[in-house]
């Protein structure tokens, strides 16, 4: 009988007809902890010295950028190191401790609507600057890479007001043709940029740009792309041997900060093995894989524990996500290009990543996943700070639910700020799709 | 005789029902949630059980649904209000396709579909705007009790256009407009057309398809019920035991729950677990 189904039931939960779901623990750990992620924990730790060491005044140039296709193969060849204000954020907040700058922020005069990233980030900066993993450095160059939100614009001129450190806003233009592609002039005003920007990260580096070593940096992203573009295909298998969403996270940080490094490398093809492994031996994330979704939005930082648990649940996994697509485009044929150092990596930029990308694009793009990756429905998170990108998610729901028929959950909190995340709400909309998505499945059924 | 519960633990009011085998609603509670949530849900179900005159061991499953329904300790499953609701109004008024359902705290629009299943649902967000809560703001404003304001509604002449739906701010907007020298009945009327107007705006994203079924606890409020009948313009289902629906669902799930066990000894467990193992092997 189609009611039969209605409770979700994880093994934890279907012992005890009295135990009610939400209280019960689950026994096992729904996310792996394989060699690979002991090998992003050492690296990242590295990396996070590395910041702290230059925090300390102990050697290194820090530039920050935002992830949106962000250009790291360059700040590599210029032996300067990475900051991403954006990675500091959503550390402080799966840290919880974003709430107190926020609020200190806050009374600085940042509105309650304003991006949480921004706001966090800000009090940090007044704060120390210190989050769970390092001492961030002061800003030796801010280079917005990232014009799809002005907001972000605004972030990094603030930073700028904050530190005095010098200021780049790269112009990528927006997506804007028929078909979303840039045009050879787009190609060619971004390289113009980085060919200034080169020249300025030289006589703060005091380091002068090797192209054959910038080409060689770009083989080593050309080949990490090639294999974060393989893993993401493994999650075609049934069950998805590994969830797109919460467990993209741990391959997120090596992806932005490591990338054109031996390093990185090495853990992507540590990454690779490890997760053909588990789909070849038809392994997944949770002891029953009974839904595959897709997932639009960033995750509520705060909360991911209790967020993944709404979803393991219901045996539900993330097969795709677009959240792991801001920093690049990988699994749709992206690949660096050594013969075209300045003009690939303005492709990256310009066209190669999620956010500067129009909505038919977002559009297509899910669609994509949900037809390749075989999925029964999408998950939108909305993001309650951050108008820019959630705005048109309203239309986005319509268009897969009604005019594709895909099954559609529209929810909505934060990525950064603990204040918007009411778990009752978020947990009676999910399991309420999901017992209506289990509904679906016995009527295919019988 | 067999008998199933459904207990709607709502966040102003928990309801119970008991059905009997032949889907015959055999006695009903009602009492206040308060902040003993557990508390309530028990007593408003040892308060059916006792209307029934039954004993609670007669009770063969319990279904428990509602923001507190996983406080229905003694519940032997929990479903959301969303499906308990689909399948309520589906139960009572066989032939709705749209759930308009309003509570103390929220509101929400379901998609019924042809056997009472959810085929899509849209609810308020963090915001108490077109939920009952903002009636109570306005009846308590007036000084007037909730049960009145929806038949001093209906005698407005003229109604007054609010400046806002926030639950919070109805109450200067009211001061504003009694201060004008407005009628009690043209205030209230505004009150009910706005709230109407921004529910139906949020149940839109669903799709309003007639039947229109009506449920939850401001459904006991004619004031409403005409008022969305009129920016609807669709006649809109409500009986008396509209406010019950989530209760009525929940224990329909339950008796069905029961009856599939009695007749083939087919455990909760053991039924879920084999189409879980079904669909994870489809290629």
């Amino acid at each position: 009988m189609a009611n039969e189904q209605l409770v979700p039931l994880t093994p934890s939960e279907g012992s005890s007809p009295k135990k009610p779901p939400a209280e019960a623990k689950s026994e096992k750990k729904s996310d792996y902890q394989g060699k690979m992620h002991h090998m992003q924990k050492e690296m990242m730790g590295r990396y996070f010295d590395r910041l702290t060491a230059c925090a300390e005044g102990k050697g290194g140039k820090a530039v920050y950028m935002m992830i949106s296709g962000n250009p790291v193969e360059l700040i590599e060849a210029l032996d300067m190191i990475p900051v991403y204000p954006e990675v500091n954020a959503l550390q402080l907040a799966a840290k919880k401790t974003s709430l107190s700058h926020i609020l200190k922020a806050e009374e600085m005069g940042y509105s309650i609507d304003n991006c949480a990233y921004v706001k966090a980030d800000v009090g940090m900066y007044f704060a120390g600057r210190k989050t769970a993993f390092a001492t961030i450095p002061e800003p030796d160059l801010l280079l917005c890479n990232y014009v799809g939100c002005n907001v972000y614009l605004q972030w990094f001129e603030h930073l700028q007001e904050y530190s005095k450190a010098p200021i780049y806003n790269l112009d990528i233009p927006f997506c804007r043709t028929p078909d979303g592609k840039p045009t050879k002039e787009d190609i060619h005003y971004v390289v113009k940029q980085l060919e200034e920007v080169i020249a300025k990260m030289e006589s703060i580096s005091g380091n002068k740009l090797d192209f054959k070593r910038l080409q060689h940096i770009l083989e080593l992203s050309s080949e990490t792309g090639r294999l974060w573009s393989e893993i993401k295909m493994l999650t075609k298998n049934r069950p998805s041997p590994f969830d797109a969403y919460f467990d993209s996270v741990t391959m997120m940080a090596p992806l932005y900060c490591l990338r054109g490094t031996e390093e990185g490398l090495l853990f992507f093809q540590e990454a690779y093995k490890e997760m053909k492994g588990k789909a070849d031996r038809g392994e997944g994330p949770l002891p029953q894989e009974r839904f595959r979704f897709v997932i639009e939005g960033p995750p509520p930082w705060p909360f991911l524990r209790q967020f993944r648990d709404m979803f393991s649940r219901w045996g539900a996994v993330a097969v795709a996500s677009t959240y792991s697509t801001v920093g690049g485009l990988w699994e749709f044929g992206f690949r660096h290009d050594p013969q075209r150092p300045l003009e690939s990596i303005a492709e990256h930029m310009l066209y190669w990543n999620l956010s500067n990308r129009n909505f038919l694009q977002r559009y297509e793009q899910i669609k994509n996943y949900t037809e390749q990756w075989g999925a029964d429905a999408l998950v939108i998170h909305s993001i309650k700070s951050c108008r820019l990108f959630s705005a048109g998610q309203g239309d986005m729901r319509e268009y897969f639910s009604k005019q594709l028929d895909v099954p559609t959950l529209l929810i909505e909190s934060d990525l950064e700020d603990p204040r918007y995340f009411s778990e009752a709400q978020l947990r009676n909309r999910v399991d309420a799709f999901f017992e209506s998505l289990e509904h679906k499945k016995m009527m295919v059924k019988h | 005789m067999l008998y199933a519960g459904g207990v709607d633990v709502g966040s102003t009011q928990t309801k119970a029902i008991i059905l009997s085998e032949d889907r015959r609603i055999v006695s009903r509670a009602l009492i206040n949630t308060g902040a003993f949530v557990s508390q309530a849900a028990e007593r408003a179900f040892q308060q059916a059980v006792a209307d029934a005159g039954i004993a609670p061991e007669q009770v063969a499953y319990v279904v428990g649904t509602g923001y507190g329904r996983y406080k229905v300790t003694f519940g032997d499953a929990q479903i959301t209000e969303i499906s308990c609701h689909a399948r309520g109004a589906k139960f009572l008024f066989p032939n709705t396709k749209t759930v308009i359902d309003m509570g103390g705290q929220d509101a929400k629009g379901i998609s019924v579909g042809e056997d009472g299943d959810v085929k899509d649902f849209v609810m308020n967000d963090k915001c108490a705007a077109g939920t009952g809560r903002f009636l109570s703001n306005a009846a308590e404003t007036l000084g007037v009790s909730l049960d009145e304001i929806g038949p001093i509604s209906l005698q407005a002449k003229k109604a007054v256009r609010l400046s806002t739906v926030c639950a919070v701010f109805v109450e200067s907007d009211i001061m504003s407009y009694l201060a004008e020298g407005k009628t009690m009945q043209d205030i209230l009327g505004g009150v009910h057309s706005a709230i109407a107007a921004r529910v139906i705006s949020l149940i839109r994203r669903v799709g309003i398809e007639p039947e229109v079924t009506f449920t939850g606890g401001v459904s006991r409020n004619i004031g409403m019920v005409r008022a969305l009948e009129e920016k609807l313009q669709l006649p809109v289902n409500v009986c008396d035991d509209s406010h019950y629906i989530g209760a009525i669902g929940a224990a329909l799930f339950a008796l069905e729950r029961a009856q599939a066990a009695a007749a083939g000894g087919l455990a909760k467990e053991a039924g879920t677990k084999e189409a879980g193992t079904s669909v994870a092997t489809a290629q």
